[in-house]
Formats: C-alpha cells, structure tokens, sequence
C-alpha cells in the first residue's frame, strides 16, 4: 500500500475502524492529457447508499468507473492511486478483472438489457460464473434476483419475451436483477435514473433504499433530491477534485464549503 | 402596411421552396427512370437474344440398333460397346428415312444435318441397357447448329440471304418437319454438359460446377478469416500507427484491380506452391483475395453498429473480452456480417479478369469432379462463348449470362431477406 493511502487510511476514523467496504487514496485519472480526477480520497462504506454529486463533466462517472476498472477498457485512460475492496488492492497486478467484476456490479445510465430474453437476461452472469449447478438452480437465482429488484410480479408470465420489449423503468429494473443476480457486494450506479420517468424513478428509488441491507452502493447521481432521498452519505465532485464528503443530512444542511452550498442550492450545475 | 409586406415576403419565399422541393423529386423520378429504363434494355436484349438457347431442335428417328453393326464380335463387352460405331447407327437410320439420298454427296449432307454428337446419346443409352440391342428404338437426338438455328428463324432458308441449306436439304428438312419429326425441345445440354465444340452440345455445368468449387473454397477461406480480421481490429487490437496502416491498405486492397490478384495468384499459387493449373482451387484461393478485403470490411462496420452498451453490460457483468464478443458482440453482427459476405461472394462469382490468369480459361469438356480438375467459371464461360463467331453460340452466350444473372439474383436475394429477417433496432 502506498504511504498516501496509508495516511489517509489513519485520518479516516471509518477506514480506519475498518468500516470501509472501498477505500480510494490519492486517486488520479488522465484521458490522454487530460487530467480527470485529481488526487481523490474516499472511503465508502458497507451497507450504505454512497451518492456522488457534482456538475456534469467534473469526473463522478471516472470515479465509478475505477472501482469496478471499466477505465481499462478506454484507451489511453491511466489510472494511479490505490482503491481498495475489502482492503485488497483491486489494481493488483495479480488480480482477476473479472472475478472483481463480478463482485462490483455495475447499472448504467441509459437501461441497456440484452437483446435475449428476460430470463437469459438475468441468467448471463450466474451461467457466467457457474453459480448454478441445475437447471433448478438457475431458476432459482432468476426468479429471486427479479423478485429483489421488484421486478418479478410485473413479468413472471412473460420470461421468454425479449428484454428490450419492456419499458423503460422496467428495463432498469431488469439491469438491476441482472447486476445482482451475480451476488455482487458492491453495486455501482450511473445516473441510473436519469433515463425514466417519476414515477419508474420512484420505484428504482425505493429499491435503491431495499437493496442498501445486502450491498454497498455507490450512485451517481443529477438530482439533488434524489441524493438527499436515498444515500446516507454523499460526496461532492468539483472540476476533477473531491470538494466534500460527508453524511448526507449534513452536506445538505450545512455544508462546509463554498462550492458545495453554491451548487446544492443550484447557483451551478 | 409593413406586416403585410412581410407576409408577401414569406408567402414568396414559402413558393420558391415548395418549387425547390417539387423540383429536386423530379430530378430524383429522371434519375431512376433512366436507370430503370438502361436496365431494362439490357436485361430485353439479353433475354431476347438468349431465350431460344433453352430449347434445341431435336429429330426423332426410328433406330434399328443392329448387333451387326454395334457389336459384331457378339461379346457384350463394355469397351467395345462404348467404342462402337454409332454414327453408323444414326446414319442408317437417317438413309433408312429419306432412301432418296443414295449418292455419297449427298449422304455427306444428309449427315450434316444432325449434330455430330448425336451418336454420344445412342451411345448413353446402349451402355445403360445393353440388352435393348438387336431391337429398334425410337429417339430423340439433337440436329446440328445450322438446322437449329435455322428453325429458330435466326437463319434465312435463300442462299443470297445468307442461308447454309441447298434446296434439296430444306425439302429434307421440311419433310421432318411435316410429319412431326423435327421438334424444338429443353434443351438439356445445356444445364448438363461440360462445353463443347458443337454449339448444340455445348453446356454449362461444367462451368456451373468449377464456379462452385471455386466459390466453395472461396468461402470457406474468407469467411473466417474475413470475421477474425474483422473482430481483432474491431474488438481486440488497439488503436495505433500500425493499426492504422492495416485499416488503410485493406480498404485499398478492396480497390485493387483484380486481375493484379490474378497475377498473383498466378505467380504464388501456380509458380511457387504448383498447385494445380486452371483449377477451381487455385481460382478459390484467388478469388478469396479479391473477396477478402470487401468481407472485412463489411464485417467491420457490422461489428461498428453493434452499440457499445452491449460490450459495457457484458464486460460488467464480468464477462472476457472473448466472451463479450461471442456472447453477444458477434451474434448481433452476424447478420450483416452474412449480407456482406453474400455480397463478396456475388462478387466473386463474376470475377473473370483474375481466372484467365490462372488458367481457367482453357477449354474443357469434362465436368470437373473435384476443386483439383482443370474447369472454368461461368463468367469465363460467358467470354469463351461471346469469343466464337457461330450464330448458335451468341443465343449460348447470353443463356449463360441470364444463368450468372441468376445466381447473382439469387444470392442477393438471400443477402436482402438476411437482412430484413435478422434486422434489429435498438
Ligand atoms: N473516454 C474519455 N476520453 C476522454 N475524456 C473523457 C472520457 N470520459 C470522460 N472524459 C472527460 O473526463 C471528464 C470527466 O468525465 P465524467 O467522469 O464522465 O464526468 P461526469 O460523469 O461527472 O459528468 C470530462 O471532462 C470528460 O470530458
Ligand atoms: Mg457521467
């Protein structure tokens, strides 16, 4: 572990205490010459619905996306820094991507099923990972991972019809069946309701806030109610920089910079 | 006063865009109707030229196969049944129908009518039954060209009109004719024979043939050479100078004349692994470089539109990039990955310009058996036969430019239902 994180690792009382489920020390990120994140420390913990805030562009999709290292896959993105999962360093050279990838989930902005079934739909990743050792099992898996996401009643008579045929809070939650249908501890989600209606994000809402007692969630999000209705703590992203962490009641109420009032009562953004 | 000038204004210039518009779909309708119409007279005059070839005179005529005359040693043995004097045969059966013909002038031109290989079909049909010798049979065997075309009304009957018939033979020919003897028939020949000297026997399975070994082979090298070109640049390689360069010369591959590959083909395949000549192996291995670049390329751009979420939600969920792209990057380009390949192949089968290289241009009789014979290729088919000067072999050669047509409609048509059938939005 680098001295960096070590130190941040002592200032944090939560890291410290070992309540964090991620750390991130002294994280940076370069698209090419463009320096994305800068210096980030963040501790995020378990059980806890964590939102990342910030105006558009100031880099809270980068940060997601070190976590679950979908940055890899973007040529020329370089990552430095240490971000930690359960205290293991997941840039570890000896690390498997895709055994992390199957512990950190991940939701995406724009609701994006397979173009297969409902069914096969959630059971790509159990079938991925051999989780299922029957056909029963497998079943099994899907029916309970539609049922978490509050999807289940909606489309249990139609399980072979194609994903991409429901609507589009349904899809979202069918991404979110999907995602924890390979028991993930950790769900990263990207703006996943800035693609539905109300009402749909009403009900992603409520599952968000369902889901917090069996994974950690990290969730970026645009709406500022939205943070304050489902995260317990929230972080706030300014030009690349980490301006503020904290719980959320607290940043809302009385937030300790500048930048963070300004833009929670929507000077910027 | 000034708000109505305004609404002039704008009045004048909604008009000048309505006549834009009005103007431009005019533009669009010529275009069309001058292509349809170029079309059109193309595919007329082919037809018209080429139907006929699908019908051939034939003359029916009542054959006494004499043991005497087609197996004297009275053996039954198969080599002398099949080296056996037929023509005989068919001439005794011709003199038998018009005894007039004593003199040997003109039994030579009594013989000249019917085609020279007419005793092949007696011949087909003694070996397959030996036991019908010593009886008489009654046949259909093919006249010669010049009767056929004759018939066919492409030939004028007066000599100064540039007709090959005497009197005497036209009274022949007619005589057949009034009794119901001489008939214009399918033309088999034509869809079962290798090529021949005699238009009237010629055909175009041969030809059908070596351009399906050739297109079998074709396809079965650039295929998937084609899609793991397509997929390692697309989903694998890395965006770089050398990459770059790739990119750059394979589309510029798919611009190269083709008779370059030929000569290549010619030099590496022929000259330096002697691989065998004019066969439809080497013209596969040819016409997979003429092909290749076209197939990548449209494999590539199909695996482009495949939206990159698909690869994200994969790659999420924790699967390889291998994975990623079996699972679902592939089978979601596949179909336009097939339109294109049917398209390269469509191509393929019309190349001639890189099988003269090669030598598949040769004239070949056999029907090839294996990609290793000696064969040609439609479309060179279509060159031989446009090169001899006979009347009969010009109706041949637009018959077999309607057959490539065909085939090419054919495989575009698959190409447009794959398609409209596996189409998907997203
Ligand atoms: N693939 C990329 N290549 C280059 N620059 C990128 C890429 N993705 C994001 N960026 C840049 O990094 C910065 C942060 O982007 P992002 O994390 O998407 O911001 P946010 O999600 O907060 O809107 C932006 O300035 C953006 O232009
Ligand atoms: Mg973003």
């Amino acid at each position: 572990m680098s001295t960096t994180s070590d130190a941040y690792l002592r200032q944090d009382a939560d890291a410290a205490a070992g309540m964090a489920k991620i750390t991130a020390g002294d994280v940076n990120v370069h698209y090419g010459d463009k320096h994305a994140l800068k210096g980030i420390n963040l501790a995020i913990r378990a059980n806890e619905v964590t939102a990342l805030i910030g105006p558009s562009g100031c880099g809270k999709s980068t940060f997601l996306r070190c976590i679950n290292r979908m940055n890899d896959l973007i040529e020329g993105a370089r990552v430095t820094g240490l971000i930690t999962l359960d205290r293991q360093d997941i840039y570890d050279r000896e690390l498997d991507v895709v055994q992390l990838r199957a512990r950190v989930g991940m939701v995406f902005q724009k609701p994006n099923p397979f173009p297969k079934s409902i069914y096969d739909n959630v059971a790509y990743g159990p079938r991925l990972h051999g989780l299922a050792h029957s056909t029963a099992d497998l079943e099994e898996i899907v029916v309970t991972s539609l049922e978490r996401a509050g999807l289940y009643d909606e489309v249990k008579d139609r399980l072979d019809e194609p994903g991409t045929g429901l609507s589009g809070g349904q899809q979202q939650r069918l991404c979110i069946a999907r995602a924890i249908a390979v028991s993930p501890e950790v769900i990263l989600m990207d703006e996943p309701c800035s693609a539905l209606d109300p009402i749909a994000t009403a009900k992603v809402e409520e599952l968000i806030d369902e889901l917090r007692e069996n994974f950690t969630i990290v969730i970026v999000t645009h709406s500022m109610q939205q943070a304050a209705r489902v995260s317990q703590r929230t972080a706030f992203f300014h030009l690349g920089e980490l301006v503020e962490v904290g719980d959320t009641e607290q940043i809302f109420t009385n937030p300790q910079h500048k930048l963070t009032q300004g833009y929670i009562t929507g000077r910027f953004g | 006063m000034r708000s109505s000038a305004n609404a002039d204004r704008v009045a004048a210039r909604l008009r000048r865009r309505y006549a834009a518009e009005k103007r431009f779909r005019a533009y669009g309708v010529a275009a069309i109707i001058i292509a349809l119409g170029f079309l059109t007279v193309l595919l007329a005059s082919i037809i018209a030229d080429g139907y006929t070839a699908f019908v051939q005179t034939e003359v029916r005529l009542s054959l006494d196969l004499d043991p005497s005359v087609i197996d004297p040693s009275g053996k039954r043995d198969r080599a002398d049944l099949s080296s056996a004097d037929y023509a005989a045969v068919v001439h005794n059966a011709l003199l038998a129908r018009f005894p007039e013909a004593s003199d040997r002038a003109a039994r030579r031109r009594l013989f000249r009518l019917i085609s020279q290989g007419a005793d092949l079909e007696v011949r087909k049909l003694v070996l397959a039954d030996p036991s019908i010798i010593g009886s008489r049979r009654e046949m259909w065997l093919p006249m010669a060209a010049s009767v056929d075309q004759l018939i066919k009304g492409n030939m004028a009957r007066a000599p100064e009109k540039g007709g090959q018939f005497s009197e005497r033979e036209l009274a022949w020919i007619d005589a057949l004719q009034a009794d119901g003897s001489l008939k214009t028939r399918f033309n088999k020949w034509l869809f079962t024979g290798g090529d021949s000297r005699q238009p009237e026997l010629a055909g175009l399975w041969g030809a059908v043939v070596g351009s399906f070994y050739s297109l079998l082979v074709t396809l079965a090298l650039s295929f998937p050479l084609g899609v793991a070109t397509a997929v390692y640049l697309e989903e694998f390689a890395s965006r770089n100078r050398w990459t770059d360069l790739i990119e750059v010369n394979i589309n510029n591959l798919a611009a190269v004349p083709s008779i370059v590959f030929g000569l290549l083909g010619l030099e590496i395949f022929l000259n330096v692994f002697e691989l065998p000549r004019s066969s439809p192996l080497v013209g596969g291995l040819v016409l997979t470089l003429v092909s290749l670049p076209t197939i990548i390329i449209a494999a590539r751009v199909s695996l482009k539109a495949v939206p990159p979420w698909i690869r994200e939600a994969a790659l999420g969920l924790g699967a390889s990039r291998l994975q990623m792209v079996t699972h679902h990057v592939l089978p979601l380009a596949m179909p336009g990955i097939l339109t294109g390949t049917i398209i390269g192949m469509a191509r393929a089968i019309g190349e001639t310009a890189p099988l003269l290289m090669i030598g598949m241009v040769a004239f070949i009789v056999d029907v090839p058996a294996t990609p290793l014979d000696p064969a040609t290729a439609l479309p060179v088919q279509v060159y031989l036969w446009a090169a001899s000067p006979e009347r009969a072999f010009i109706e041949r050669t637009s018959a077999a430019i309607l057959v490539l047509l065909c085939f090419l409609a054919a495989m575009n048509a698959t190409a447009i239902y794959l398609r409209k059938h596996f189409e998907r939005r997203w």
